[in-house]
Order: structure tokens, then C-alpha cells, then sequence
């Protein structure tokens, strides 16, 4: 092979091998112009072709949207103390997009800034539930300190800012977190039901109580800001600027002041106090305790803090006042006074003998009054001063269910009020339609005797209570209760009230039946036998009320309730109903104590600081006796 | 034309190359002052390294062609060992081994493949008859292979797919048989799979990121969005210099370097775009000239592959940033701010300015 090389290149033609090579480089040349030719084709159709779409992506990345998200409402009391506020607090955000290297910065910015392993926890969290808007929090409520250091080191971290926000705070942390509710990040649920526009720089969403029902008129409206960013998405300038709306801010008919007195009367023990402006249904009070510090669930509670209220044997999350279902008790007593007076089945004077116990005809079944020995012979207002079990047996009895049904269904029981805060629910007023439906049952007759004495399947809310002894002291004018009064345009201050659906007429022909009731229930507090004689004493205006006492447990027959061998949470719950001055009501109260035991010397006391809080603007002088008086035992 | 002889002849410069390549520098300064956010530290560095890449230039047009004929072996000998070394002691940068320190020098030595790799090929053809046969074609091939194959490990994809096509180009200068060439290429395509094969991961997403960039708009196809973005923002007339948004908001990435042809046609339109591709192909038409002019083969093909080696630069470059061929790190000649592949760029141009200025008078 070699040697053929060899052979050819003693022919070797120098003038065809340049012509060869020259011809090489005219292709050359004809190769580099068409391959030019083709990036020119290129760049006109990037340039000339293309070019209003990348002009437009140009300006996309040059320009961005911003939301302003406006300021939240403000909530006042009845007397213009601040309940819920917005605080400044300074946070850092992180655009995951611009971070190379996420494990490195972040591992950078906490020699810079501390973030704790639930940050960081949080913010995977809420990385991988990414919103509309670019950053994700990484850190809030950052110290000056932590500020100004991030501030230096600003450069270091391209995708990382500092965010400057409102954060909802409430002064009065958990003394009104059960009416208030409270505001929290707002959840992939809500999302789904969210104007996407209107929430577009939101972060919180009221999650319950006022916050909740009144999202709407607090949340305002979202402002636009027109700004060039760069890559590294900082903020160079703001080319435009539509500003926010602030909230509209509400003023609530609750009184802090009260709402702390009966928080403070009720102290350690598990209940409900809700008072109310029998006028017009406004809520001036709303307790239920134990409650917990709403603060804590604005930015995201953490698992610790949760378990503890979410697991607390004494549910401090559990608003007793419109969730909590008890047995009404004796409180009921008065109502069906009243119904029996109405339907012309008794009449004041009419007599019943109370031997101490009960029976329906041809039953041997002994149902028990309270007091073993009995009253004797107790005419209506003796009933209802002495809580006489064996009158209301009688009374329920020549009732009937139906009758007892139709007659209390107008005062509220068995339905929603339609407070103005989400999560009550209806309570019993069973019938026995109601126990077909319900337990493919029939209705007994005994069943209609206990239900005289508020017992067996009726069940109440402390607010459908508070409620009921509302309607009564208007002698039958009965309102949707409310917490919020007015709402204030933050702009105009123009003032709208909130819907209502206006009050209701109890159907009560005989305007006297409502004295007699009335009357025998300012017994109950005034009169010298009363169950709730001692809240009376030195009380400069008239109390109208009714005791009850509601079994957690059953006794059996023959056995005997005492007190000291019952398990704790076994007790009977005390309630009380009451309104003043009974001449002209201004307060109706119902309070109730979760296994407090009796009516007349648990509740009764705590009604009594708050009448006179809000009669007298003071709590009672001295504290309310309630020794003075022998324990009633099982009214 | 030929009796003429500039006064630039007798300094072994060739007068129009020498103009465009001073316009093109002239170029590369005006963008830098916008693409580098108006640093005029970052203009004098650059100044300072076109001054040294001019003297080298003038320096290396002063050898005579047939000196660099000789040290054409020596070189590529050379330039094998220090690849191995960078292989065995090299440093590693951005992932990728390519430094070598000798001394208080850092250097790439796959740079010098850049030239010793064309000028062995054309050593090896030009003594040779012409067109090369088969077997002959067969030690070109290998003679390109193992230096690529050793840049490409390191691995530097874009160096050595230069390496390899400044080879390539002075085999097919040489007159290769276009059956041969044709098979040539019937093989590579039939290779396509292996080649996928063998390639790294981030190779591969590059690759496939080219084939559909807007597939991943923040991660791995940004770079060409966003140069794409920049360039079709342009228009016919462009933003106007020191206007360019995306480069001065910095969507742009290596906006000085490998993307700066962005940050021109953003700034200057189709109009500047034009332009400069004219100022490119009035180069390599020179070059192309002085190929053609050359007197012996050796000088034919080195001139001839130096300076499509040069428009391959170009093509690649400009074909990355417009989003035509898939990202490999290759700056434009003579426009990208750094130093390293201009030293290496106008030693090819001081090469064929000696193949020019060299030249025995003709008589006719």
C-alpha cells in the first residue's frame, strides 16, 4: 500500500491539488453565507416577526403586578375599646424561583438570622401549597435587630426580602376569643371559595366568630401597585398605583367590661354567661370559659399549643354558650307556668297538693320532687319560688307533649337563634313527632312528665336561654340576638347596620298571664322563700329569675343525690335565668356552670355581679352570700 | 495588484483583516460598557487583554509560515501531555477539570488544541498528495480523536467540539471525496444513540432543553428564554444602547460573557445585528481571501481551517443565544468579555497574517 502512496506522489499535480483546494474554499465560502443567511432568517423571525410577543414577555418581566392588600377592620366594643387590632410586623419571604442553591442559602441566612427547625418546617409547608403570589414566608415577627443584620447581608441572598405586613392582633386575648373568633392563614379549603382578586395580597382569613361572619366587610378591598423588578425580583420602582380600601370597622354591642366581670365570676369553673339587651337582641355579653388565646392561632398554632387546647379535658375550644346543649332544668318552669295559664289548663290561684312525689294514673312509678317531705299544697307562684317538681309533673301531664311543643317553639328552643356567629346549634324541644323520626319510637307519658322539670330529652344552649328569658321579660317580643351593631365605612364613616331578620310575637292572649309568671319569678329572688332569695339581698333594683339544676346522671329510685360522693364531672350543671329591673328590663342573663351543682348558689351569684355591672356600672359591693341560705337540693 | 505592497506588508500585518478585527474590538467595548453595567474597570481589563492579544497577533505574524510547519508536531505533542495532566492534576472549576497551574500560570491547555490540532492535520495533508485517500482520511480522524476525547472528558463539550470541527475543516478543505464525506456523515448519524449514551446528564438536559425550552421557563430553560426574550424585544432598531431592559434587570445571564450577543440585539435591533454580521463575514472573507492566495497546501488548509474555525465560533455562539443550537459555553470571538480564548483566537489570526505577509513575489 505504501508503495502505491509512494508511486502516486511522484505524480503529484501541484496546479489540480490548488485547484482542488481553491475550489474547497469557494464552497467554503458559498457554506459560511448560507449558514449566515439562516441566522439572519433567525433573527428576523425573533425580531421583526416575533417581536410583539417577546416586547410583551419583556415587559411581563420588567413589570410586575402587585397586590396591596388592604388593612384589615377594626373591632371596637359597645363603648369604643379596641377588641382587634392590626400590628406592624416585619418578616422575610423567600422566592423559591431565584434560589439556586436553597439548602446553601438557607443554611447561610441562619448564621445571619435565627430559624428555628418549625420555620423551616412551615415553610416546606407552605412551599409546596404555593399561592398566587411569588414569595413564600419564611420567617415573621423578625427583632430590629434580626432586621438591620439581614439588611446588611441583604446582597448575599437575591430572592430573599423582607415583607412589611399588618399582623391581626386582640388585646383582650382570650376574654372575648369565643364571640371574636379569630383570623389565620388562609387555608387550600378557603382558596377554592375565595375571590382570587380581592385576596391576591391577603394572608388571613377570619376562621371563626365575628371575624368570620363579618369577612366580608372586614377584609376591604385589594389595592394594585405597578412596579419594575428585576430578576432577582427586587423592586426597582413604582410605575402606578391604585391604593387599597381599608376594612370596614365594626362596633360590637359587646361591653369588654362585662364580658370580663362574668368571666371573672364564673373563675375556674367550666361554663357559659350570656347576657343580652332584651330590647333588641344585642349581645352584651358572651363567656364561655375556659377559652383559649386567639393570638395564637394568627400565624399558624403550633402542633404543641394545639394538642394542649385540643386535648384539655376542660375543652377551653368548645364555646359552651352556642354549642353546648344542657338539659334547661327547672328554668324551664316559668314557660310552662306560663303555657299552662295561656291554654286556660290552670289558673293562678288554682291549687296543687305536693306530697313530695308523683305518679301517672294506674303507674306505680314514683316521680320525686326535690324536696323528699314536700310542699304541700303550692299554687303557681309557689311553684315556680319553690321550683315545686310534683306541680310542673301534674301541669306537663294535663299538657301533653304536643301542647308543651307548640307553646314553647315560639320562645326559640329546638332552633338557631341566628346569632351573628357561626357554630351554635339547635338544642331539643323533642315532641313525638320528633322521637318517631328520631328513635322509631313511640312517645310515653312519662316522658311528658320529666319534661315538665326541664329533664329527659330537652335540651338548651345558655344562649337559646338567655334568649328565651329575653322574650319573656318583653312579655313576648322575641329578637335575633347580635353582636355587632354598627358597621363604620373606614373611608366615609358611613354607618350600615347588620342584617336582621326582626323580631317575633310569642303568641300570648292574656297580657296578665305574663305578670303572673313575671312576678312569681321576682319572687324567686326577692320573695323570703325564693331558691335564689340570696342574690336579692341589698339589690337597689327588682330581679325577675328562675333557678334549675340539670342531671348529668341518673339516680335510681329510691336512692338519694350527695353531692360529696358524686365523681366531679358527674355533678349536676347550675343554671339560672334571669332578667332586670323586672318593671323595665335592660339585661336578660343566662348562666350556666358545668357541674357546679345548684342553681340558686352557683349561678345565681354570677348573674347578679353582672346585672350589676351593667345596671350600676359596678360589681356588687360585697360579695354575693350565698351561705345564708339552706342548699336547696334538687329544685 | 500583486507588485503593490502596502506599507502594513512590510510589518506582516494584512491591513483589512487588522480593520475588522480593531472594529470588531471597537464593538466588543461598546457593549461591555452596557452589558457590564457601566464598569469602566471591567472596560480597561478588557482593553488591556485586546492589547496583548494585538501584540501576540503581531508577534506570531512575524514568524514565517513554514516555522509553525515544523512545530506543528512538537506542539500537538505537547499540548496531548498537558491534557493528560489536566486529566491527572488539574483543577476543577464549575464541575469540570480544564485548569492546569504551572508556575504562577493557569491555563487551559485545551485552548492550544484549538490551534495545534488544525495545524497537525495540515501538516500531516499538506505534505502529502492530495486529495488524502481513505487510510490517510483514517489518521486524521485519529489525530482529531484523541484530543477531543481527552477535552471532552474533563468534560468541556463546547471546546471540544471546536477542536474537533478546526480539524474536520482542514480534512474537508483538503479535498476529501464527497462519497467519503457523505458515509462519513451516515455513520455519525447512525452513532447519534451511542453518542446519547455516553453523555453526562446535564449534557442531556441541555440537549433537551434546546429541543424545548419553554418546557421548564425557570430551571434549565431560562438562559435561552430569557436571551431570546432579550433579542426578540429588540425589534429592527433595538432598545438603544445602555436600554436594554432584560440585561440591565439582570434576566440576562452571563451577560458579559457567553450572552452577550443578547445584550446587543436587545440594544441594537436587527439593524446592529446585520452589522456586526457583516463586520464577521468581511473577516472571514478575508480569511478565506488569504486562504485562497496562499502558495503551498500546508498554508492553504491552516489558513482555510483557522479561519472556519473562527465563523464556527460565530455560528455557535450566535445559534446558542438565539436558541438554534443547544447552550454550550462558547463566547463570541472578540465581543466576550475574558481573555482566555482571545489569546488563542488571535494567534490564528497572527498565523494567517504570516501565511499572507510571508509570501515570495510572483512574477507572471
Amino acid at each position: 500500500m505504501d508503495r502505491r502512496i509512494t508511486a502516486k506522489d511522484h505524480l503529484r499535480d501541484p496546479v489540480r491539488e490548488t485547484r482542488l483546494l481553491r475550489r474547497r474554499m469557494v464552497i467554503a465560502l458559498a457554506f459560511t453565507v448560507l449558514l449566515v443567511l439562516v441566522v439572519l432568517g433567525r433573527l428576523v423571525y425573533l425580531q421583526v416577526i416575533n417581536h410583539e410577543r417577546y416586547i410583551t414577555l419583556s415587559k411581563n418581566n420588567q413589570i410586575s403586578i402587585v397586590s396591596l392588600p388592604p388593612a384589615r377592620g377594626l373591632i371596637y366594643d359597645r363603648n369604643g375599646v379596641l377588641l382587634a387590632q392590626n400590628v406592624p410586623s416585619f418578616g422575610l419571604e423567600v422566592i423559591p424561583e431565584q434560589v439556586q442553591d436553597m439548602s446553601a442559602m438557607l443554611a447561610a441566612l441562619q448564621g445571619v438570622i435565627n430559624i428555628t427547625d418549625a420555620d423551616l418546617k412551615r415553610f416546606q409547608r407552605l412551599r409546596s401549597q404555593k399561592r398566587y403570589s411569588k414569595g413564600v414566608q419564611l420567617r415573621q415577627h423578625l427583632s430590629e435587630e434580626e432586621l438591620a443584620r439581614f439588611a446588611v447581608n441583604r446582597p448575599r441572598f437575591p430572592g430573599v426580602d423582607i415583607t412589611a405586613g399588618m399582623v391581626r392582633y386582640y388585646p383582650h386575648a382570650e376574654l372575648a376569643a369565643h364571640a371574636l373568633g379569630y383570623v389565620a392563614r388562609i387555608s387550600e379549603d378557603d382558596l377554592a371559595q375565595l375571590d382570587p382578586i380581592n385576596y391576591s395580597g391577603s394572608t388571613h382569613i377570619g376562621k371563626t366568630g365575628v371575624e368570620k361572619t363579618y369577612e366580608d366587610v372586614l377584609h376591604g378591598t385589594v389595592g394594585f401597585e405597578q412596579v419594575e423588578t428585576n430578576a432577582q425580583g427586587r423592586l426597582l420602582r413604582v410605575l402606578q398605583r391604585t391604593p387599597s380600601q381599608t376594612g370596614d370597622t365594626l362596633h360590637l354591642n359587646l361591653d369588654i367590661q362585662l364580658q370580663s366581670v362574668a368571666a371573672a365570676a364564673l373563675g375556674q369553673q367550666r361554663g357559659a354567661v350570656v347576657a343580652l339587651d332584651p330590647a333588641n337582641g344585642a349581645v352584651l355579653a358572651l363567656v364561655s370559659q375556659p377559652a383559649y388565646d386567639p393570638n395564637l392561632f394568627v400565624n399558624g398554632i403550633d402542633s404543641k399549643d394545639y394538642n394542649a387546647l385540643n386535648h384539655s379535658p376542660d375543652k377551653p375550644l368548645y364555646n359552651r354558650a352556642l354549642r353546648g346543649q344542657y338539659p334547661p332544668g327547672s328554668t324551664i318552669k316559668p314557660f310552662i307556668g306560663l303555657g299552662g295559664l295561656e291554654l286556660g289548663v290552670i289558673t293562678e290561684q288554682q291549687n296543687t297538693f305536693c306530697p313530695g312525689w308523683f305518679s301517672l294514673k294506674g303507674h306505680q312509678h314514683r316521680y320525686r320532687d326535690w324536696n323528699p317531705k314536700g310542699h304541700g299544697t303550692v299554687d303557681l307562684e309557689r311553684a315556680i319560688v319553690e321550683s315545686c317538681d310534683v306541680y310542673f309533673y301534674t301541669l306537663a301531664d294535663i299538657l301533653g307533649i304536643t301542647r308543651l311543643h307548640s307553646f314553647l317553639s315560639p320562645f326559640g328552643f329546638g332552633q338557631k337563634t341566628g346569632i351573628d356567629i357561626g357554630g351554635e346549634l339547635p338544642g331539643l324541644l323533642p315532641s313525638a313527632q320528633w322521637k318517631r323520626r328520631a328513635r322509631q319510637q313511640p312517645w310515653y307519658p312519662g316522658e311528658t312528665v320529666i319534661t315538665g322539670i326541664g329533664q329527659g330529652y330537652m335540651l338548651t344552649t345558655p344562649l337559646q336561654l338567655a334568649v328565651a328569658s329575653a322574650t319573656l321579660a318583653m312579655r313576648g317580643t322575641h329578637s335575633t340576638p347580635r353582636i355587632v351593631a354598627e358597621i363604620h365605612d373606614a373611608a366615609t364613616g358611613h354607618v350600615t347596620l347588620p342584617e336582621t331578620p326582626g323580631s317575633t310575637a310569642v303568641p300570648v292572649k292574656d297580657g296578665r298571664n305574663w305578670d303572673s309568671v313575671i312576678a312569681a319569678m321576682t319572687q324567686v329572688v326577692h320573695g323570703p322563700r325564693g331558691t335564689a332569695r340570696a342574690i336579692g339581698i341589698k339589690s337597689p333594683y327588682t330581679i325577675a329569675g328562675k333557678t334549675g339544676t340539670a342531671q348529668v346522671f341518673g339516680i335510681k329510685q329510691g336512692e338519694k343525690y350527695v353531692q360529696k360522693d358524686i365523681d366531679l364531672r358527674l355533678r349536676d350543671h347550675a343554671l339560672f335565668i334571669a332578667f332586670a329591673p323586672a318593671e323595665h328590663p335592660r339585661i336578660a342573663v343566662a348562666v350556666l356552670v358545668e357541674n357546679g351543682g345548684h342553681g340558686g348558689s352557683v349561678a345565681a351569684p354570677i348573674a347578679r355581679k353582672v346585672m350589676d355591672q351593667y345596671l350600676l356600672g359596678k360589681p356588687p359591693a360585697e360579695p354575693v352570700d350565698t351561705g345564708s341560705i339552706d342548699p336547696d337540693l334538687n329544685e | 495588484m500583486s507588485s503593490m505592497i502596502s506599507p502594513w506588508h512590510k510589518l506582516h500585518l494584512d491591513g483589512p483583516l487588522l480593520a475588522g478585527l480593531l472594529l470588531l474590538a471597537s464593538v466588543s467595548l461598546l457593549v461591555l460598557y452596557s452589558a457590564g453595567g457601566q464598569d469602566m474597570q471591567l472596560l480597561w481589563r478588557q482593553l488591556l487583554r485586546f492589547g496583548l492579544a494585538f501584540g501576540l497577533m503581531f508577534v506570531l505574524a512575524q514568524i514565517p509560515p513554514h516555522r509553525y510547519q515544523q512545530a506543528a508536531p512538537l506542539l500537538f505533542g505537547v499540548g496531548l501531555i498537558l491534557l493528560i495532566a489536566v486529566l491527572l492534576f488539574g483543577d476543577t472549576a464549575k464541575g469540570a477539570q480544564r485548569w492546569l497551574q504551572i508556575g504562577g500560570l493557569r491555563f487551559q491547555p485545551s485552548e492550544i488544541m484549538k490551534l495545534a490540532v488544525p495545524l497537525m492535520v495540515a501538516w500531516y495533508l499538506g505534505s502529502r498528495p492530495l486529495p488524502p485517500n481513505l487510510s490517510r482520511a483514517l489518521v486524521v480522524l485519529a489525530l482529531i480523536a484523541v484530543p477531543t476525547a481527552l477535552i471532552a472528558k474533563q468534560p468541556d463539550m463546547g471546546t471540544a467540539v471546536l477542536v474537533a470541527s478546526a480539524g474536520m475543516f482542514v480534512l474537508l478543505l483538503s479535498g476529501l471525496r464527497w462519497r467519503v464525506i457523505g458515509g462519513a456523515a451516515l455513520l455519525a448519524t447512525a452513532a447519534i444513540p451511542l453518542v446519547w449514551r455516553v453523555m453526562h446528564d446535564y449534557q442531556r438536559q441541555r440537549l433537551l432543553t434546546f429541543l424545548d425550552p419553554e418546557k421548564d421557563p425557570l430551571g434549565a430553560g431560562y438562559h435561552i428564554l430569557q436571551s431570546t426574550i432579550a433579542i426578540g424585544s429588540g425589534g429592527v432598531f433595538g432598545k438603544g444602547w445602555l436600554n436594554g431592559t432584560q440585561s440591565y434587570l439582570d434576566f440576562i445571564p452571563e451577560r458579559t460573557t457567553d450572552f452577550i450577543f443578547a445584550v446587543y440585539g436587545e440594544e441594537f435591533g436587527l439593524i446592529g445585528a446585520v452589522l456586526l454580521l457583516a463586520l464577521f463575514l468581511f473577516v472571514i472573507v478575508r480569511g478565506l481571501i488569504i486562504a485562497y492566495s496562499a502558495q503551498n497546501n500546508f498554508n492553504r488548509l491552516i489558513a482555510g481551517g483557522l479561519i472556519l474555525s473562527f465563523f464556527t465560533y460565530i455560528l455557535i455562539n450566535i445559534g446558542m443565544v438565539t436558541g438554534l443550537v443547544p447552550v454550550v459555553g462558547v463566547p463570541l470571538p472578540l465581543i466576550s468579555y475574558g481573555g482566555t480564548s482571545l489569546v488563542t483566537l488571535m494567534a490564528s489570526f497572527g498565523i494567517l497574517m504570516s501565511i499572507h505577509t510571508h509570501r515570495r513575489r510572483e512574477h507572471s
